[in-house]
C-alpha cells in the first residue's frame, strides 16, 4: 500500500518534469520570488488616468503584458521556423522595421513633416505592411527552402539590410503620427484599463490555435523538422512547409511592427523592434523547444516570450540601462543553451543515477544494519 | 606486432624515398606542375571559387576606374583601402577558418568593437599605456575564444546561437563601459595611429611631377603578414588541413584519427583571437571608442569570406580569395558611394545583395556537384 503510494506520487513527479511547460513555470516562479525578495512593490497595479483622460491599470504587470504582447506574436512564427528548419530567423526586427517604415509612410501621405495626423487609411497601410513582411518572409524562406542555406547566414542578409531598406522607404525622415485613434493600437480602448496589445497577442494565438486544430500544419512541420527526406517520402511537400512557416513568421513581424509604431507614434528605424530576435529566440529555447527543430510546444513558448518580457522589466527596474540589457540577455541564453545541450544533459544522467544507485546502496546497508 | 608495423612504415619511407627519386629524374619539372595544377583546378571547388572571386575583384577594380576615374590607377588608392580595411581583413581571416571548419562566428563584429571601446577607455580615461592595450585586445579576443570554442567544441552547440549570444554580450559589454563615443588623445597612442611607413617602389608623380612615395599604415602591414601566415598555416600545416578535413566531412575526419574535438576548438580559438587582433587594428585605424564602432562588421566579415570562395558548408575555402573578397567589398562601396547613392543606408542594401548572390551561386555549385 505504501508502496503504491510512492509510485503513484513518483509518476506525477515524473509526468510534471518531462512535460516541456515545467521550465518556463520554473524560470516564472524563480522570477516571482526573486522580485517579491527585492521589492514586494513590484507586482502593484496603481489605476491612474492617462494623456488621453482614460482610467488605465498601470504598473509592472502591466507593462509585461503589454511589451511582452509583441514577443509573443513574434515567437509563435519563430517556433515555427525553428520547429520545421531547425534553424532560427535572426531579420525578424529589421523586418518588423520595414512593416513600421510602410505604415508610417501610408498613413502620413508621401511628405513626412512632424507631427501629423492620419492622411491615410489604416487598413491600407496594414494591408501594404503585411504583404510586403510576408514577401520578405518568402526570401528568406526560398533561400532556406530552395537553395538550402543555412537559416540563419540566409536572414543575416535582412538583419543588416532590413533597417537600410526601412530607412529608405521613408528617406531616413522620423515621422510621428499624433491620431488618437491610431493610438488605440498600442494603448488602451477607451473603457478598458488592460492594454489593447494583450488582445491582439490573444488574437493571433486564437487564430493559430484555430489552424493547428483545423489543419494539419502542426503535424507537418513537426514532420519536416524531425526528418525531411522521410516526411518527402510521406507525400509532404518539406520546401513549402519551410517556405510557409517564414510566411507566417513575416505575418507576424508586420502585427508587431504596427503595435510598436502604434504604440510610440514614431517610427525609428534603427531602435524600432531592436533586438527583438534575440529575445524570440530566448522565447523559444526558454519553452524547451529543441532549437535543431523538430518537435514544438506553442504555449511553453509564448509563455516563455512573457517571462523574457518579465526579466526585461525586472532588469530595468533594477535601474539597468536598456543598452546594456542585451548583455545580461546573452548571458541567460548561453547558461539555457548550455543546460539543454545534449553532452550536459548525458552527463547530468549519469550524475543522477550515481547520486541514485549510491542513495540505494547506503538505504540497503542500513536496512541490513 | 610492433616489429611488424615499424617494418611497414619503414616500407612506407621507403617507398616515399623511391616516388622522390622518380620525380627528381623526370626532366620536365614545370610540365608536369603545370598539369598538377590543371588537373586541381577542374576538380575542386575551392579554385573555381577564387577563379571567381579573383575575376569579379578585377571586374569591379576596372568599374572603378571608369567610375570613380584616375584616382584608382594609383597604387596609393590601393595600399590606402588595405590600410583602411586591415581590421576587416583580419578579422575575415578569422572567419574563413571557422567557416572552412564548418562553423560560424558572428560574434567578432561584437568583440572589435569591445576591444576598441576597451582599449579606448583604458587609454584615454584610465592613464594606461599602449603595451596594456594590446594586452588588453589580446586578453578579450582569448577569453571570447575559449568560451566560445569550448561551448561550441566540447558541448556541441550550435556555433550560431553561442555567437549570437556573444555578439550581444559583446555589443551591451561595450555599452556598460561607456555609452558615449570619443576620440583618443593619448599622445603615445595618436603618434602609433599616425606612423606611415614608406613603401619604395609604389609611388606616383603629383602634378608638378614631384614622386611622392606609397605610404601604407602598420595595421595594413599586420593585415597582409596575417594573411600570408594563415595561408601557409592553412595550406602546408597538419591542423590546416585538419580544418579542411571537418568541414568536408566531420565522420570522416574521426575515422581519419583527427581530433575533432580539439581542431573545432583551435578554429574557434583562432577566430576569436583574431578578432581580438583586427579589433586592435581597427582602434589603430579609427582612434576612437564608439558603441556604434564595428556595426555590421560581422556581415561584412561573412560577406567577404563568402565571396572570396569560403563554403558556408565548410570545407572550401582560401585565405587569399577572402582578402580579395574584403577589396571587392570595399571598392564596390566607394563605387556605390561615387555613383550618386550617397546615403548610408544603399551601403548595408548592396552589401547584403552581393552577399545574397554569392550565396546563390555557391548553392548552385554544390547542387551542380551533387547532380
Amino acid at each position: 500500500m505504501k508502496s503504491k503510494v510512492l509510485n503513484n506520487s513518483k509518476t506525477f513527479f515524473k509526468k510534471l518534469t518531462s512535460n516541456q511547460i515545467i521550465i518556463p513555470l520554473l524560470a516564472l516562479l524563480f522570477l516571482i520570488v526573486f522580485n517579491l525578495i527585492r521589492d514586494p512593490g513590484f507586482f502593484e497595479i496603481k489605476v491612474v488616468t492617462n494623456t488621453s483622460g482614460h482610467t488605465v491599470w498601470n504598473g509592472n504587470l502591466m507593462s509585461i503584458i503589454d511589451f511582452g504582447s509583441e514577443l509573443a506574436i513574434l515567437t509563435i512564427g519563430m517556433t515555427f521556423v525553428t520547429a520545421a528548419s531547425g534553424g532560427q530567423d535572426i531579420s525578424i526586427g529589421a523586418t518588423a522595421a520595414i512593416a513600421g517604415s510602410i505604415i508610417a509612410r501610408i498613413l502620413t501621405g508621401a511628405d513626412g513633416r512632424a507631427p501629423q495626423g492620419m492622411e491615410g487609411s489604416l487598413i491600407l497601410a496594414f494591408l501594404v505592411a503585411v504583404l510586403a513582411c510576408v514577401l520578405c518572409g518568402a526570401f528568406n524562406g526560398t533561400l532556406v527552402a530552395y537553395f538550402k542555406i543555412p537559416p540563419m547566414v540566409a536572414t543575416l542578409i535582412l538583419f543588416t539590410a532590413g533597417r537600410s531598406i526601412a530607412s529608405w522607404i521613408n528617406e531616413n525622415r522620423n515621422i510621428s503620427i499624433v491620431d488618437d485613434k491610431f493610438m488605440i493600437i498600442g494603448g488602451f480602448i477607451p473603457g478598458i484599463p488592460i492594454p489593447t496589445p494583450f488582445f491582439i497577442a490573444v488574437l493571433c494565438m486564437i487564430i493559430t490555435a484555430l489552424v493547428l486544430k483545423f489543419t494539419t500544419l502542426g503535424l507537418y512541420t513537426q514532420a519536416v523538422g524531425i526528418n525531411e527526406n522521410s516526411s518527402r517520402l510521406n507525400g509532404i511537400n518539406p520546401k513549402f512547409i519551410k517556405l510557409l512557416t517564414f510566411m507566417i513568421l513575416g505575418l507576424g513581424a508586420a502585427v508587431a511592427g504596427l503595435i510598436k509604431v502604434s504604440r510610440t507614434g514614431t517610427c525609428n528605424y534603427a531602435g524600432l523592434c531592436k533586438d527583438i530576435e534575440m529575445d524570440a529566440i530566448l522565447a523559444v529555447a526558454l519553452g524547451g523547444n529543441a532549437l535543431g527543430g523538430g518537435k514544438f510546444n506553442l504555449k511553453a513558448s509564448i509563455l516563455g516570450a512573457y517571462i523574457i518580457q518579465f526579466l526585461t522589466t525586472t532588469l530595468l527596474a533594477m535601474e539597468v540601462p536598456s543598452t546594456a540589457l542585451p548583455a545580461y540577455k546573452a548571458v541567460v541564453v548561453i547558461i539555457l543553451v548550455v543546460f539543454s545541450s545534449p553532452v550536459v544533459r548525458e552527463k547530468m544522467n549519469k550524475l543522477s543515477a550515481y547520486i541514485k544507485v549510491k542513495t540505494a546502496k547506503n538505504v540497503g546497508k542500513e536496512g541490513e544494519n | 606486432m610492433s616489429k611488424k608495423t615499424s617494418l611497414q612504415t619503414e616500407n612506407k619511407e621507403m617507398k616515399a624515398k623511391a616516388s622522390e627519386k622518380t620525380l627528381e629524374k623526370k626532366p620536365n619539372k614545370a610540365a608536369e606542375l603545370w598539369n598538377m595544377f590543371k588537373t586541381k583546378a577542374t576538380a575542386t571547388d575551392t579554385s573555381f571559387l577564387l577563379t571567381i572571386t579573383i575575376v569579379v575583384f578585377f571586374v569591379m577594380y576596372l568599374l572603378a576606374i571608369i567610375f570613380i576615374g584616375k584616382g584608382f590607377t594609383n597604387a596609393q588608392t590601393l595600399l590606402d583601402m588595405i590600410g583602411s580595411n586591415a581590421g576587416l581583413i583580419i578579422v575575415a581571416v578569422g572567419m574563413s577558418v571557422v567557416m572552412i571548419n564548418g562553423g560560424i562566428d558572428i560574434s567578432v563584429g561584437g568583440v572589435v568593437s569591445l576591444v576598441a571601446m576597451a582599449c579606448a577607455d583604458y587609454l584615454d580615461h584610465k592613464g594606461g599605456n599602449i603595451f596594456g592595450a594590446i594586452l588588453i585586445a589580446l586578453g578579450i579576443g582569448l577569453a571570447y575564444g575559449l568560451v566560445q570554442g569550448y561551448l561550441v567544441a566540447y558541448l556541441n552547440i550550435q556555433p550560431f546561437i553561442i555567437s549570437l549570444a556573444g555578439m550581444f554580450f559583446a555589443r551591451g559589454m561595450t555599452t556598460i563601459i561607456s555609452s558615449q563615443s570619443f576620440n583618443v588623445e593619448h599622445a603615445a597612442f595618436v603618434a602609433l595611429k599616425d606612423t606611415r611607413i614608406v613603401v619604395p617602389f609604389l609611388g606616383h608623380y603629383s602634378k608638378n611631377g614631384k614622386f611622392i612615395p606609397g605610404e601604407v599604415e602598420i595595421g595594413a602591414l599586420i593585415a597582409l603578414f596575417v594573411v600570408i601566415l594563415f595561408f601557409y598555416i592553412l595550406k602546408w600545416t597538419s591542423i590546416g588541413r585538419s580544418f579542411y578535413a571537418i568541414g568536408g566531412n566531420q565522420q570522416s575526419a574521426l575515422m581519419l584519427g583527427i581530433n575533432v574535438k580539439r581542431t573545432r576548438f583551435t578554429a574557434h580559438m583562432l577566430c576569436s583571437f583574431l578578432a581580438g587582433v583586427g579589433g586592435f587594428v581597427y582602434f589603430m585605424h579609427y582612434g576612437s571608442g564608439s558603441a556604434l564602432n564595428a556595426s555590421g562588421m560581422e556581415m561584412d566579415a561573412i560577406a567577404s569570406s563568402i565571396i572570396g570562395g569560403t563554403m558556408l558548408t565548410g570545407g572550401v575555402g582560401n585565405i587569399i580569395g577572402t582578402l580579395f573578397g574584403v577589396l571587392s567589398l570595399s571598392t564596390i562601396k566607394k563605387i556605390v558611394n561615387t555613383v550618386g547613392l550617397g546615403d548610408a543606408w544603399w551601403t548595408g542594401i548592396t552589401v547584403a545583395a552581393m552577399l545574397c548572390i554569392f550565396l546563390i551561386v555557391q548553392s548552385v555549385v554544390v547542387g551542380r556537384k551533387k547532380k
